[in-house]
């Protein structure tokens, strides 16, 4: 997405104020805003918070000075550059019982059994692209966009914590039952949100995760 | 040394300044939502302005000590007694050991603040000791039979401090990103009427009542990130300012966001009150 922000910049990144203190930067897609954030971090951007979403960058608690300096960077900023001073982020695997309730509707969404959701679900190779929804709720990318499924008309009033699941092109594990209107796939042991831990949450933002069956 | 806590009221948590930093696990940043009346307290009891206190909803609050120690309260105008003896508001008393502490009903405002000389000393999660009422990281709720450590003293307490500024009047707003979602009006319409506070406000957001803001977009906005202090608007035009508790993204478009020294006012404000924006 190309733009044009109050300053007159352009370049890849529209940039929209957020109050006076939080710049919120507009990119194509996921991916670019998850370049951008992991960008902002490795470069050392001043902001107390970088909150990459679906197709924007949060950036918040700026100083003035802090917010000028955004401003100059991404008048030179791009995805690829970013990805190459970032580099790849660490793997994680996540072992699924593949026994969820819409296994079937999604086999016909897809137009295959269900050994061919599990063959293409574990064939995969995800990406956490943001967390949103709960603490260590990941948004998981990979999938193309003619997988995309719709979520249930209805959401589930208790989806079990380590619920695997399908919403749109993302995929998601919950890391504590709540309700939920995504499609299940199966659930895992894996602990996916434990504040006690160094990473509280096992799939942040930038981790790139592979499903084995269990 | 601990307290130990008989009655809890409405909602009592653990707050401090908060966690913030972890909007991008998902996490809310929490912390006092009337940091101006937790941080007068601290300063009243002699702590330093990261110690935790009590927040305390509409009063109710009854707690005894093991060992004597310095309180305060401050925020919301409530009773304060020592053992059936009244006690100043906004003012260092001294709990004795096996004395009882209670806070009566709030008379006016909502969110009181207690303090202890040496801060309220539950394990951090996260770097932090604030409790966030979205998804519940950090302490649990104070209940009755909670037992709370308090932490070693820093300094003493503070008798005089300079009371609070007055209400500058309106809370001050800025444009948001998305003011290009609403109809041209929408900040005219938002700053020039007087909205009533939803009974449905609480640690999350001020929810509020009246003119409809007007959107002239209305398909979906991917969840983007929020800040403290966003004037979201959901699909029926009504507002929500975004407090501490606030889920850090979000699918609405904002509006309009409040200048962070405004927002301790909305801790303060009843439901059925009103309230008025002004721009920054």
């Amino acid at each position: 997405m190309g733009g044009t922000d109050a300053t007159g910049q352009t370049g890849p990144v529209h940039l929209r104020p957020f109050g006076p203190h939080a710049l919120l930067a507009e990119v194509a897609d996921a991916s670019e805003a998850l370049a951008l954030a992991t960008w902002a971090r490795t470069v050392g951007i001043a902001a107390a918070d970088v909150v990459p979403a679906a197709r924007t960058v949060l950036l918040d608690g700026l100083t003035h000075e802090a917010a000028d300096d955004v401003r100059a960077r991404l008048a030179h900023w791009s995805p690829t550059t970013a990805a190459t001073e970032a580099g790849p982020g660490h793997v994680v695997e996540v072992p699924v019982v593949y026994d969820g309730a819409d296994l079937a509707f999604v086999a016909d969404q897809w137009g295959t059994d269900v050994e061919g959701v599990v063959a293409r679900h574990t064939g995969t190779a995800f990406t956490s692209a943001f967390c949103g929804f709960a603490p260590g709720f990941a948004y998981l990318t990979g999938l193309p966009e003619e997988l995309a499924v719709p979520r249930l008309d209805t959401p589930r009033a208790a989806v079990p914590t380590g619920a695997v699941a399908l919403a749109g092109p993302w995929c998601g594990v919950y890391p504590t039952a709540s309700p939920g209107g995504w499609r299940l796939l199966g659930r895992t042991d894996a602990v996916l949100w434990d504040a006690d831990r160094d990473r509280p949450a096992l799939l942040a933002p930038g981790t790139r995760v592979r499903f084995v069956r269990a | 040394m601990s307290l130990r806590v008989l009655a809890s009221g409405a909602l009592t948590t653990v707050q401090d300044l908060g966690r913030p930093g972890l909007a991008h696990l998902g996490v809310p940043r929490a912390g006092a939502l009337d940091p101006p009346a937790a941080a007068l307290a601290n300063r009243l009891v002699g702590n330093a302005p990261d110690a935790a206190v009590l927040e305390v909803t509409l009063g109710g609050l009854v707690v005894t000590t093991d060992a004597g120690v310095w309180v305060a309260v401050t925020g919301a105008s409530c009773p304060v007694d020592v053992d059936g003896a009244p006690r100043g508001h906004a003012r260092p008393a001294w709990l004795a050991a096996g004395s009882r502490l209670s806070l009566g009903a709030a008379s006016s405002g909502v969110r009181s603040y207690l303090a202890v000389g040496g801060g309220i000393a539950v394990t951090p999660v996260l770097g932090s000791r604030a409790t966030d009422t979205l998804a519940w990281v950090g302490p649990p709720r104070v209940e009755p039979g909670t037992r709370l450590p308090v932490g070693p003293v820093v300094g003493p307490p503070a008798p005089h401090d300079t009371p609070r500024p007055p209400r500058p009047g309106g809370l001050r707003v800025h444009p948001g990103p998305r003011v290009d979602w609403f109809a041209p009006h929408a900040l005219t319409t938002l700053c020039g009427s007087t909205y009533e506070v939803g009974s449905a406000s609480n640690r999350i957001g001020l929810r509020l009542e009246g003119p409809p803001l007007e959107r002239v977009r209305h398909d979906e906005l991917p969840s983007e990130g929020m800040v403290l202090g966003a004037v979201q608007v959901p699909p029926d035009g009504r507002p929500v300012v975004f407090l501490a508790d606030h889920p850090p993204t979000g699918g609405y478009p904002v509006l309009a966001v409040v200048e962070e020294a405004d927002l301790w006012q909305c801790a303060q404000l009843r439901p059925g009150e009103g309230v008025r924006f002004t721009r920054a």
